[in-house]
């Protein structure tokens, strides 16, 4: 009987945190609904939303998009850049990370430089990579590599650093090696903010490609990405796949942060328990 | 079921051999801190006994460098001048011979309590599959977590984490078990039972234990030497041997021998602590 009645409840609760999610994305699409119609409706014009086209306008032209490949080019293109810059800021930030925290001379050397690089906006990069790279989508990628590059490096050394010396102290009197207590005291105590540094790296990822997208151009259709492809709506004049082009960068990105949060996760199971 | 009788009600797991209990001596410790021009003195010629097979506390006032006898002694730091000597050997480093309880929770907590415990002997390969499970197992029932096994940490409550890392502490079969204000931060009532959890474990496996507190009524308690400690830099005041009678019961500290012990320490301390103080003010 409690049993049942935990489920009930249980699935009530899930239900509500769906709905209210629901209601709050209904009650921002009427207030956008309401506002881009203010001037037909009223005669007043409200500053800056008033030229936003309306959202019954943009699900229109989404479902135009929808069906072709060239929207669907751009996903892959923009995702493929997002993924390539990041897992290579990975492979690179994480054992560099770590490095610089364990090793005193490793930090000596190779910090100093990685601060005067690191204020250095992704974006100020983005003339001199297309200048070195031969090919667009290596500038591209190398800009949105060291967009996520210093955000997880800062993270690991920061995480590294922060671990309870008493960890290491315990497993020091137990007999570790520098390996042990490297895989099974540092690695792991640094993996919450390694996920903190992959989440915001992810982040500034998308902002850094959809710009370098936007700079670099396309070169056949659909092969820009969603950056181009706001872009070229720019060009075109068409309001509505402005908007549409933005929402997909809006998903896109969400499902890539959802990706990492559902991946810490799993690697995590002892930080799951609030 | 108390605690109390649950610890006395299981075997004794950890009396295995002859040689579970060795000698830790410092002999002329001094230790400082910080570049030579600005050294801050912690302990200066520090020399104490500890006994076999004893429980010695050290009580001081606060600050008074108890930690870093507690570090010196587990081989964490090296000491500037003198010797920490185990059955009249000098030390190098940490070794599972010597293990620590710390102040504040050192359980890794990535790692479930079972996987806390097992943590030492399966990374050095002594022992494993089977033996070492049912080992542990064991431990963790015999400290009242039978039901906790798979938990974080996290989920324990404060007394629960003191207790497994104590059973963490034990599958290493050390010979000396030095605890850094262990009880601290625990409310009082898990505190005191805790000290007799502690004692029953103590009375029945009789290993050297080095227990620091700044309690005093805690020390009286549990010691057989209650060594105390002066100001920075730290000498040793007095040792005092406590002889009250074991198996210890709480309606001892009320006795007058107890009293006299604890007026004895305190006064030796208040008067360092007013010393602190007056150099803070």
């Amino acid at each position: 009987m409690t049993n049942t009645n935990k489920t009930v409840l249980a699935s009530l609760m899930g239900q509500t945190t769906l709905v209210r999610g629901i209601s709050s994305i209904l009650i921002f699409l009427m207030v956008w609904q309401i506002g881009a119609l203010c001037d037909d409706w009223f005669g007043v014009d409200i500053l800056a939303i008033g030229l936003v086209p309306p959202p019954t306008d943009v699900f229109v032209a989404f479902l135009e998009v929808i069906p072709k490949i060239g929207y669907w080019q751009s996903w892959v293109a923009s995702f493929s850049r997002v993924l390539t810059g990041f897992i290579v800021a990975m492979i690179i930030g994480i054992p560099f990370g770590l490095l610089l925290a364990v090793n005193r001379y490793f930090r000596g050397i190779f910090f100093p430089p990685f601060e005067i690089l690191r204020p250095i906006p992704p974006l100020a990069w983005v003339p001199a990579s297309l200048i070195f790279w031969p090919t667009n989508e290596m500038s591209i990628a190398f800009v949105t590599f060291l967009g996520a590059f210093f955000t997880i490096v800062i993270n690991v050394l920061g995480g590294a650093r922060a671990i309870n010396i008493s960890y290491l102290r315990a497993a020091q009197s137990m007999g570790a090696s520098q390996f042990d207590l490297f895989w099974k005291i540092i690695l792991p105590g640094t993996l919450p903010s390694i996920f903190t540094g992959a989440a915001v790296g992810m982040g500034i990822t998308w902002e850094v490609v959809l710009a370098a997208e936007m700079i670099s151009g396309g070169g056949t259709q659909g092969g820009g990405g969603l950056g181009f492809f706001i872009w070229s709506s720019y060009m075109g004049g068409s309001l509505e796949q402005i908007v549409v082009g933005m929402i997909s960068i809006g998903i896109a990105g969400y499902l890539s942060s959802s990706a990492i949060r559902k991946i810490g996760y799993l690697l995590m199971p002892w930080k799951r328990l609030f | 079921m108390s605690l109390r009788d649950f610890a006395r009600s299981k075997d004794n797991l950890n009396n295995s051999g002859l040689n579970n209990a060795s000698s830790v001596t410092l002999r002329d410790v001094s230790k400082s801190y910080g570049e030579e021009w600005l050294s801050d003195d912690v302990l200066k010629d520090v020399s104490i006994d500890f006994p076999a097979g004893e429980l010695t506390v050290i009580v001081g006032p606060s600050g008074c460098g108890k930690s870093t006898l507690v570090n010196l002694m587990a081989g964490f730091e090296q000491p500037d001048k003198g010797q920490v000597l185990v059955n009249g050997e000098v030390i190098h480093g940490p070794a599972k011979d010597r293990m620590v309880v710390f102040q504040e929770t050192a359980l890794i907590p990535w790692q479930t309590t079972f996987e806390n415990v097992i943590f030492g002997p399966k990374m050095r390969g002594e022992k494993s599959g089977k033996a070492l499970k049912d080992e542990a197992e064991a431990l963790l029932v015999k400290v009242g977590l039978g039901e906790f096994i798979h938990k974080y940490p996290i989920q324990l409550s404060g007394g629960m984490q003191r207790r497994a890392e104590l059973a963490r502490a034990l599958i290493n079969e050390p010979t000396v078990m030095i605890m850094d204000e262990p009880f601290r931060g625990l409310d009082a009532m898990s505190r005191s039972l805790m000290q007799e959890f502690f004692l029953d474990l103590f009375e029945e496996n009789k290993k050297t234990n080095i227990f620091v507190t700044s309690e005093v009524d805690e020390a009286i308690f549990l010691a057989d030497n209650l060594v105390i400690l002066s100001n920075k830099p730290t000498t040793v005041q007095k040792v005092l041997k406590i002889k009250l009678p074991r198996p210890r019961d709480y309606k001892m500290l009320t006795s007058a021998e107890a009293f006299e012990y604890k007026r004895e320490a305190l006064e030796l301390l208040h008067d360092e602590a007013m010393k602190s103080f007056a150099v803070l003010k």
